[in-house]
């Protein structure tokens, strides 16, 4: 990738700036030092640019970057005294979705994630973060429970889209995030969702109705994937840059078009430079937006929640 | 654009157009049941003169400017004479009125864009204030890719004005046709009350192909099939064309008392 090289030019020339000012003796410092730190600050514009204009195809691969925080990651940093909770009651446990129950700065929280495995031998056990009904059950089952004993619940999504699978359809793959929707427009809780990585189709809106939807500077969130969408459109997957950029799946497009309420920052280098960073700013987020969502009626939230999806879409009538 | 001798896409045989409208453009030969325009599905399933469409002028946009979709919208309503791939509306069945959701194939396949699902929404939203029942007559390719993430948010849309109108204690029949996929069938398609097929119907989220490549193996015959689908749960009942107004009229008679809040009085139905 190009712009690994240039993040390690960087590295290098901070490295010959830092040694220059360690070689300079006290009569030069004065004139020299100014010098220095001009060429500091340009290194740093660069590096923001960098980062700030990363090609949509990039953002793909960055969204997918194996070493980003999962959502078991983040429960470990921002849920205590957390519990798992297994199965749909219905046929079995799917590891695509992880869920459970525990603190979040002192709030009772159901937390619901799609999660990928870090070894190969993980990712199998787990389909990549690709669901089968089971999964949409398991998250459904548990959201209803938030809902009983009044638990906001914050969903994070990373997945590439729903399992294509015999076994997914034969259980009713599509009957399973329906149903999810369906719930989720009128569930009587605060929902929070957080998309942490590749927000793929119904895949990932079947964890994606919710009072507010975030998404972290390097993800993605989409009808259909880059490589899908180019197959289809030119019959070509290798032209997965120009549809990904056609279809403007990142998060500053997807704030103009208003589908989601905000961005949370990356740290530097990326979410999988530093899981902890990562971590408090979600944990800033999710105070602010808990405050804010925990003062309402539960009819006004609802009835905002109608309203979000309801005006999305554009159309003419003439 | 009427083929005076369209062929069987299942069995391949060739029949007289005229024939082939006795029979409900069900294959005499195979029994396949050949996708229908809209028009035609409402004269065969409403009372005559009974239909009022709504929203008829709305028409879609290119929000992304997305590469040859305003061309495609261009050509698909020159070719279809339609302005969108759904018509909705009230009409009778057997003089019972309800609210009406027609999807029409024809027109890029149906698949669901930010009209489709605004259309889809006003209906229940009308059904809601009217207190009618809704029938969508479902058949779709899934999410409109052209229109991006706004096609991925009618599924939610659309969702919660079911949620609504069932809330209302109203009933909503899913007549699921050929094919139905993708976003279209996680979404409204698969939150009837009752869902009904026709015989034969492809139905299902992930396409076959999509689905052989991921597994690496031949799918099974019948697979995603709506008989495939009775016998895993996954259906209320499959319905051959012929039947189908007098299938739901059944329904809709059954439902036609049923007000929700209201105890169920056995002297309302004349017993003792």
């Amino acid at each position: 990738m190009g712009k690994k090289d240039i993040e390690e030019q960087l590295k290098e020339l901070q490295k010959k700036l830092n040694g220059l000012k360690d070689q300079v003796d006290s009569e030069q410092r004065e004139s020299i030092l100014p010098i220095i730190k001009e060429l500091e600050t340009n290194a740093d514009k660069l590096k923001v640019e960098l980062y700030r204009k990363i090609t949509p195809n990039e953002r793909v691969q960055l969204a997918r970057h194996p070493n980003r925080p999962t959502t078991i990651d983040y429960i470990k940093y921002l849920i205590k005294d957390f519990i798992q909770f297994h199965g749909d009651r219905r046929y079995m446990d799917d590891l695509a979705i992880v869920s459970g129950i525990g603190f979040f700065e002192g709030i009772p929280v159901t937390v619901i994630g799609h999660q990928k495995g870090r070894s190969t031998k993980d990712n199998i056990k787990r389909h990549f973060g690709m669901a089968h009904p089971e999964g949409y059950r398991k998250a459904l089952r548990l959201m209803k429970q938030a809902e009983k004993f009044n638990r906001p619940i914050i969903n994070f999504i990373d997945t590439p889209g729903a399992y294509p699978g015999i076994g997914a359809e034969e259980r009713g793959q599509g009957e399973a995030i329906a149903f999810n929707l369906y719930e989720m427009s009128a569930l009587k809780t605060p929902i929070i969702s957080i998309i942490t990585g590749e927000g793929g189709s119904g895949g990932a809106l079947a964890l994606g109705v919710a009072d507010r939807v975030f998404m972290l500077t390097n993800t993605i969130y989409s009808v259909i994937s880059p490589e899908g969408c180019a197959s289809i459109l030119w019959k070509d997957s290798s032209r997965s840059g120009d549809a990904a950029e056609a279809l403007k799946i990142d998060p500053n497009n997807l704030l103009q078009l208003g589908i989601i309420d905000g961005i949370i920052d990356e740290p530097e280098g990326g979410a999988h430079e530093n899981h902890e960073g990562m971590a408090n700013s979600i944990k800033e987020k999710l105070i602010i937006t808990l405050e804010e969502l925990m003062q309402y009626d539960i009819d006004d939230l609802l009835e905002q929640r109608y309203n979000k999806y309801r005006v999305m879409g554009q159309f003419k009538e003439a | 654009m009427t083929n005076l001798f369209p062929k069987c896409p299942n069995c391949g045989a060739t029949q007289f157009n005229k024939i082939l409208i006795k029979h409900l453009y069900v294959c005499p030969e195979c029994n396949f049941h050949h996708r229908l325009s809209s028009a035609f599905r409402l004269q065969i399933t409403v009372d005559k003169g009974s239909f009022e469409e709504i929203d008829k002028k709305m028409r879609s946009v290119d929000p992304l400017q997305f590469p040859s979709y305003d061309e495609k919208l261009k050509s698909s309503m020159k070719i279809t004479g339609l302005n969108e791939a759904v018509i909705c509306g009230t009409a009778k069945i057997n003089n019972i009125p309800v609210v009406m959701i027609v999807m029409d194939t024809n027109f890029i396949m149906a698949s669901m864009g930010s009209v489709v699902g605004e259309k889809i929404t006003r209906a229940f939203e009308l059904a809601i204030q009217k207190e009618l029942p809704v029938i969508a007559f479902c058949g779709s390719g899934g999410a409109r890719m052209q229109e991006g993430i706004l096609s991925l948010m009618q599924m939610a849309k659309t969702s919660s004005a079911v949620k609504r109108h069932s809330e209302k204690g109203l009933l909503y029949i899913s007549v699921l046709s050929h094919p139905t996929t993708g976003g279209v069938t996680a979404s409204f398609a698969y939150l009837g009350d009752i869902i009904i097929a026709e015989p034969q119907a492809l139905i299902g989220f992930a396409g076959p192909r999509v689905i052989e490549q991921t597994i690496n193996q031949k799918l099974p015959e019948g697979f995603q099939r709506a008989e495939f689908l009775l016998d895993h749960g996954m259906l209320d009942k499959i319905v051959p064309r012929p039947m189908i107004r007098e299938t739901l009229t059944n329904i809709l008679q059954i439902h036609k008392s049923n007000k929700r809040n209201k105890p169920y009085r056995i002297e309302q139905y004349g017993l003792k």
